[in-house]
């Protein structure tokens, strides 16, 4: 490699990540560690107030319920985006389908939560349609609570998930599945040994599409949650505008920063042994590097539950 | 390994409105090597991918030993195929490709292990087993999805155009291979090929195929001999053909009329009637050229005088383009013997003498 332009060429860059990516992120440990001020604000002197503040059971309880929700809504997105990023890859219509997979994007984020309000509300459509049919006489509560923040936020972050699979599924050669038919597979066979272990580097970024999000999410659970679903965003958002201590919501802050970045992390790891591991001669089953990310994520999720 | 019998009776297909294949209808016998051939877009391919399972026929049935395989998937054929492409795994090695097949019945390791390092040592590739397709040349790849494809003891073998994306040495090498695999294994092999050279020098027997059809099914030496078509007869090696009418017909000999060329002798196993229009062929190399008239003329000799309009000189063999009087050109080729043999050189411009016996010119359609 070619040392002296290489570097100029990474100033801009480096220049971007400084200003709005370091810096901020400095900010935030600085204030973590400082004493809360009177009406918002930080007054300069270092404590671990803030830490301690951290280290109580309301905490842990967001905190677990935030793994939860993103990672059960992150599962079910990217188990939605799949058959969608697979139809739109082999559809004769695909500049059709992006279209409406993009179409969303026109309208403004909240007026989409909101719209959904207006589906599921107590007074809702969903709820008018039950009571027209006469399958129900009191309305049926929908909103307010975990399962319709995972349904919103699934809603929201599809498309997210649908683009990235969607371009690789169509760089996928197909007749590889039916080389893998003819050699024995069955459909699902075909798909779970030869497609995804294909397509590995697709659902990796789809996760990291949705998760990252999901895990900051702020808006929806604030909107169509209840106090069982209250995720760490709320929390950053509760200690900044009501409590007013800014050095309890920088260290939440950090918390999600370094679980969002340990879960890259350990995928981006197993996504690495994958691609090594299926090297060898072989004792190894051929799936079983791809289902690694799979199967950590689904530990994850198991234990706090 | 024992090779099944495939009998195509009556297939058809349609993509919309175009008609893939018409009512085609062949048997192939046990461990045959079965060869189709045509040229691009005739339809062997989707014949190929009906006979796998990939395409459902709209007519027609596909018997494995006396079987209809149509209603059954793909996976549960006892039938592999060797993909144009290769289609290897790109994520899988050599070993873990070759035993794809052996993972999904779930065969135990020892097997596997046995089962891959036999099919890899028939192919050559034993010591390529860890690496991926991506680090393999093109002839290594091939050999790599013959092997993946055999593992599973299949019992016909379809191969599309296995050698379409090798240089021509190459292709060579590999095609002895595969007639070498073929007679060690002794199943059937179903082989795709728009190559006559290829089709002709490996194969039992040849279907040749154009716009979806069947026109003739034969061994190498029927179809290049006694084509059944004025396809056929053109589209394997070269020729000269002509039509004419028929003046005269004795036993197997016929005499025709042409324009070309005046009188013209020819065989045919049951010549139809006098005044019926025909075509006719003769291959180049059976035709005699000379600086001198030849001097036994027997009967049923056709003799014809012409000028060299264009010698082509390609080491063993020198290709003549011959301006016959009567204004026609004949494409003759003589074939460079020892020195002794080898008369006087003949040159552009020559005027030369051709002669062709009548058993070595022959009757191919009869036109209307
Ligand atoms: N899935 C398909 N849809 C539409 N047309 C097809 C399809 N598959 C093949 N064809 C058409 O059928 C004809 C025969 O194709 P193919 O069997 O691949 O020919 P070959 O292998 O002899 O070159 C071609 O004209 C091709 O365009
Ligand atoms: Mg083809």
């Amino acid at each position: 490699m070619k040392q002296g332009p290489g570097g100029l060429y990474a100033a801009p860059s480096i220049l971007w990540l400084s200003v709005f990516f370091v810096a901020p992120l400095l900010i935030i440990v600085a204030y973590s560690f400082l004493t809360q001020g009177q009406r918002g604000g930080v007054e300069w002197k270092p404590t671990l107030d803030a830490y301690k503040a951290i280290a109580n059971p309301t905490f842990l309880t967001v905190t677990v319920n935030t793994i939860v929700v993103a990672l059960g809504a992150t599962l079910v997105t990217i188990l939605i985006a799949l058959p969608c990023g697979y139809h739109m890859a082999r559809s004769k219509r695909q500049n059709l389908l992006l279209l409406l997979v993009i179409i969303p994007f026109w309208t403004n984020f909240l007026i989409r939560i909101y719209a959904w309000i207006a589906i599921l509300g107590n007074e809702g459509f969903l709820n008018d349609l039950l009571r027209f049919l006469g399958l129900t006489d009191e309305p049926l509560r929908f909103l307010y609570n975990r399962w319709a923040v995972g349904l919103v936020l699934v809603y929201t972050y599809l498309p997210y998930a649908i683009l990235p699979l969607f371009s690789t599924i169509d760089k996928f050669d197909f007749s590889l599945l039916e080389a893998a038919r003819d050699l024995g597979a069955t459909k699902l066979k075909a798909i779970t040994r030869v497609l995804l272990p294909n397509i590995r580097g697709g659902v990796f970024t789809a996760f990291l599409f949705t998760f990252i999000p999901i895990f900051g999410a702020y808006a929806v659970p604030l909107l169509v949650g209840g106090t069982e679903s209250y995720m760490l965003g709320n929390l950053i958002a509760d200690e900044l505008t009501k409590s007013r201590n800014w050095p309890l919501a920088a260290a939440i802050s950090l918390v999600i920063t370094l679980v969002t970045t340990v879960g890259v992390m350990l995928l981006l790891r197993a996504g690495g042994t994958a691609t090594l591991g299926s090297g060898g001669a072989g004792t190894k089953e051929p799936e079983e590097g791809a289902a690694l990310p799979a199967q950590s994520v689904a530990s994850a999720e198991g234990e706090p539950a | 390994m024992i090779g099944s019998d495939v009998v195509i009776e009556h297939v058809g297909k349609s993509f919309g409105a175009f008609r893939a294949l018409d009512d085609v209808s062949i048997g192939i016998g046990k461990g045959e090597f079965f060869s189709l051939l045509g040229p691009s877009g005739c339809g062997k391919t989707t014949l190929l991918r009906i006979i796998a399972g990939f395409e459902q026929p709209e007519s027609g049935a596909v018997l494995l030993d006396g079987v209809n395989v149509l209603p059954e998937p793909p996976n549960t054929r006892r039938v592999n195929t060797v993909f144009q492409n290769y289609a290897l795994f790109p994520h899988l090695s050599v070993f873990e490709n070759v035993a794809f097949s052996l993972r999904l019945a779930k065969a135990p390791d020892a097997t596997v292990r046995d089962r891959v390092g036999h099919y890899l040592r028939l192919v050559e590739l034993e010591a390529h087993a860890d690496k991926k397709p991506a680090q393999l040349s093109g002839g290594q790849k091939q050999r790599v999805a013959i092997a993946r494809a055999l593992i599973n003891e299949p019992s016909v073998l379809l191969l599309d155009e296995p050698l379409s994306a090798l240089d021509a040495k190459l292709r060579q090498h590999m095609l002895i291979e595969l007639d070498a695999i073929h007679d060690k294994i002794g199943i059937t092999f179903i082989y795709v090929t728009h190559d006559q050279q290829e089709a002709l020098s490996v194969s039992d027997r040849i279907a040749v195929m154009n716009g979806g059809q069947v026109l003739q099914v034969g061994t190498p030496q029927e179809i290049y001999e006694a084509p059944a078509t004025d396809f056929v007869a053109k589209f394997i090696g070269e020729t000269n053909l002509y039509e004419g009418t028929i003046r005269s017909v004795s036993g197997q000999m016929a005499e025709l009329d042409t324009a070309e060329f005046g009188t013209v002798y020819v065989t045919d196993d049951d010549p139809p009637p006098a005044g019926t229009r025909v075509s006719w062929t003769v291959r180049p190399e059976k035709i005699r050229i000379d600086l001198e008239r030849p001097s036994s003329v027997r009967g049923g000799l056709n003799l014809l005088s012409g000028l060299v309009d264009e010698p082509i000189y390609s080491g063993f063999q020198t290709k003549f383009y011959v301006r016959t009087d009567q204004g026609a050109t004949l494409k003759v080729i003589k074939q460079h013997a020892d020195w002794s043999d080898e008369g006087p050189r003949i040159r552009w411009k020559d005027s030369v003498w051709l002669s062709y016996s009548a058993e070595d010119a022959f009757l191919v359609e009869v036109k209307r």
